[in-house]
């Protein structure tokens, strides 16, 4: 029964030191839908099939996995983003950086008081690495569109620690927590846009005209 | 069902003022909406109606006071809306008003939702509803000040998240259930695991600190202070930050519970020490005058955080506060976007002696500075006593001498560049030709500011158990 969470989990991991090592945006954007995508599968491998894990499973996936990388993909077309990625730090050191980030996370995650359910499942580390390498992204990258996506990685690994407490989660919350994230992507995408005919480029290092 | 009424008749005006194909009618929506919300607020708070849909919305008295506060400054933008979206005729008004409305209900949501989850969705909304108010000048810097905003507070609230997760696998280690109503938590916080609630609280007072703008996590403030229109600064200074409060408070509440309230204390107080600091550094010398009013902002953040930490009296001072802080930074924000808009201008170089040329405006404005920095016989002059009587009654004389200090350098800093606004000598040949003063764009900081004078002279009885309530409600132990 453990079997296919815990794949899914490795695979998450995986897929973050692809986002994080990857130079290709398209990819990218692939590869942190496919994430969404395999993490919504999650609630009823875990919590069993019901009314609730089904539909908060489908919408998930359709949000994460289809909504928000069609918004985003039809974002880089619009501004014509150029496809590679330039990061403040190396792609070697911050595959490094991603890694302590998971060794930690595991580590950290064994001395946690857990109950005993949790103590040797593997969905709390997973989602402590997620967290770590969303920030990661938030913090090195220099365009708009990839803190967008540090952001998402950030909010899966959040949705990964939420599946543990799914139970206390009315759908209509869910609901309004996956609502907001879509409209949230789809009004940064508007602001990306604009930046973009301000500056003619999203490098976030040109908004720096207010300072003290 | 009068509580789902407070969040449905902003949501129907925003689907009006969608569908209506007028520019010229579509202002009218904002008062149209505002004040029968108003009436309702009003309503509600007199009967406390029972909670609904299984404890996920009712209104308590924090709620209360945080929704009577965000309904007043709501009526008051909604007729400087009238005046002030005639300006800009050409620029359409369909997304502001929507948003406008949206936001209203966004606030409301977050005012009288009793479950954590629904809490989150209500604060995220206002950051996304509120980011297209904030570009509204559409320049190089708004959308600055608009991508720093929506980046940094949808981190922070998904940090909040976190923090709410947190708070309910406390419940789950501590006794079994994972619970996220305010009722249930609060009912049996007592049993929660420690190490995950002391996460969890630190989790949400970053989350929330964010969006309420306590130093240090103020940064997106001054940015998105002064490139938003002056009505929308005052919403967010007024209003947003004071749902934010709320949020933190709920979560005081759940430590206090717990027989927490000594980290929760000194989270709080060393949070609200750092705002006074960073808002009397930068707000001395300060060439802007709407920057300014955001570091006032971050400053009167820091008095409530503070308030809070010290309890007793001071908590009293600090629900109050909120009330004062909200009407005086909304009418300085509305007489500063009245200066910005007659001069084209921010800069204090620029703006010399504004009194010659907008009388009401800039009377307001100074009226207004004297009163949010706590001269007698304004309301913040008492909120603000009531906490200092609360520093010196705990015994803390370093905080009280330290308080004192960096209240007087604000005060200067803030004279230094209000003044010469104001007072000084008139600068010749401007001539704007896009703006006056009409009735409509400067009663509503008059009448914010005859309120908050009012409160200062005689508080009503009604205002004043609200406050006691809100007060006991924070302070409540297990």
């Amino acid at each position: 029964m453990h079997e296919i969470p815990n794949t899914i989990m490795l695979t998450v991991i995986l897929i973050n030191f692809f986002i994080i090592g990857s130079s290709r945006l398209g990819a990218c954007i692939q590869a942190v839908a496919l994430q969404g995508a395999i993490l919504a599968l999650l609630p009823p491998l875990i919590h069993g099939f019901s009314g609730h894990t089904i539909i908060l499973s489908s919408g998930a996936f359709l949000l994460k996995g289809i909504a928000i990388p069609w918004l985003l993909l039809r974002a880089t077309k619009q501004i014509q983003i150029k496809r590679n990625i330039t990061p403040r730090i190396g792609f070697v050191a911050s595959l490094i950086l991603g890694a302590l980030a998971t060794g930690g996370a595991f580590i950290f995650a064994d001395r946690l008081p857990l109950i005993t359910e949790h103590v040797h499942s593997l969905v709390i580390p997973t989602a402590m690495s997620t967290l770590a390498m969303g920030f990661l992204l938030l913090i090195t990258r220099k365009k708009a569109i990839n803190q967008v996506l540090g952001y998402l990685v950030f909010e899966n690994g959040i949705f990964l620690f939420g599946i543990l407490l799914a139970k206390a989660m009315p759908l209509m919350v869910e609901a309004g927590v996956l609502l907001d994230m879509l409209v949230a992507i789809f009004v940064m995408g508007i602001v990306m846009n604009h930046i973009n005919q301000e500056f003619s480029s999203i490098d976030t290092e040109n908004l720096c005209l207010l300072r003290e | 069902m009068i509580l789902y009424a407070i969040v449905v008749l902003p949501i129907l005006g925003s689907i009006i003022a969608a569908l209506l194909p007028s520019d010229r009618l579509r202002p009218w929506l904002v008062p149209a909406t505002s004040i029968p919300h108003f009436a309702i607020v009003l309503y509600a708070i007199a009967i406390r109606p029972p909670e609904v849909a299984l404890g996920m919305i009712g209104l308590d008295a924090l709620g209360a006071l945080i929704l009577l506060v965000v309904s007043i400054l709501f009526v008051a933008c909604s007729i400087y809306a009238l005046g002030y979206l005639t300006c800009h005729e050409s620029w359409g008004n369909r997304t502001f008003i929507v948003c406008l409305l949206l936001f209203l209900a966004a606030m409301s949501m977050a005012a009288i939702a009793r479950h954590l989850g629904l809490l989150w969705v209500a604060v995220e909304a206002t950051t996304l509803v509120s980011a297209p108010l904030i570009y509204y000048n559409h320049s190089r810097f708004s959308v600055e000040a608009t991508w720093k905003y929506l980046l940094l507070c949808s981190v922070g609230i998904a940090l909040a998240m976190l923090g709410i997760l947190f708070v309910s696998y406390a419940g789950l280690h501590g006794n079994g259930t994972a619970e996220l109503t305010m009722d249930k938590i609060l009912a049996s916080a007592a049993t929660y695991s420690k190490p995950w609630l002391r996460a969890g609280f630190i989790f949400l007072l970053v989350g929330f600190g964010t969006k309420m703008g306590l130093a240090p996590l103020h940064t997106w403030k001054p940015d998105a202070y002064g490139e938003a229109p002056g009505m929308v600064g005052g919403l967010l200074a007024g209003g947003l930050t004071s749902v934010a409060f709320l949020a933190i408070l709920r979560a005081v509440q759940i430590m206090g519970a717990a027989g927490e309230q000594v980290l929760c204390h000194q989270a709080l107080m060393a949070m609200g020490v750092t705002s006074l600091l960073v808002a009397a550094i930068f707000v001395i010398q300060q060439k802007d005058i709407k920057r300014m009013l955001a570091y006032s902002s971050v400053e009167h953040m820091g008095i409530l955080a503070i308030g809070v930490a010290v309890g007793g009296i001071a908590t009293y001072g600090a629900m109050f506060h909120v009330l004062n802080n909200a009407l005086t930074k909304t009418s300085l924000f509305l007489s500063a976007g009245n200066i910005h808009r007659y001069y084209g201008s921010k800069r204090r170089c620029e703006i010399m002696g504004s009194l010659a040329a907008l009388p009401f405006s800039a009377t307001a404005f100074l009226l207004g500075f004297l009163a949010i920095t706590g001269s007698p016989p304004f309301g913040p002059f008492l909120s603000e006593f009531a906490v200092l009587r609360g520093i010196f009654g705990g015994g803390h004389f370093l905080l009280g001498a330290a308080f004192i200090i960096l209240l007087v350098v604000i005060f200067i800093g803030m004279g230094s560049t209000v003044l010469p606004v104001t007072l000084g000598p008139a600068m010749e040949e401007v001539e704007s030709e896009y703006f006056k003063e009409t009735a409509l764009t400067v009663i509503s900081p008059i009448l914010l500011l005859a309120t908050v004078l009012f409160i200062g002279i005689y508080l009503p009885k009604p205002l004043q158990a609200m406050f006691t309530q809100a007060a006991a409600l924070v302070e409540a132990v297990q």
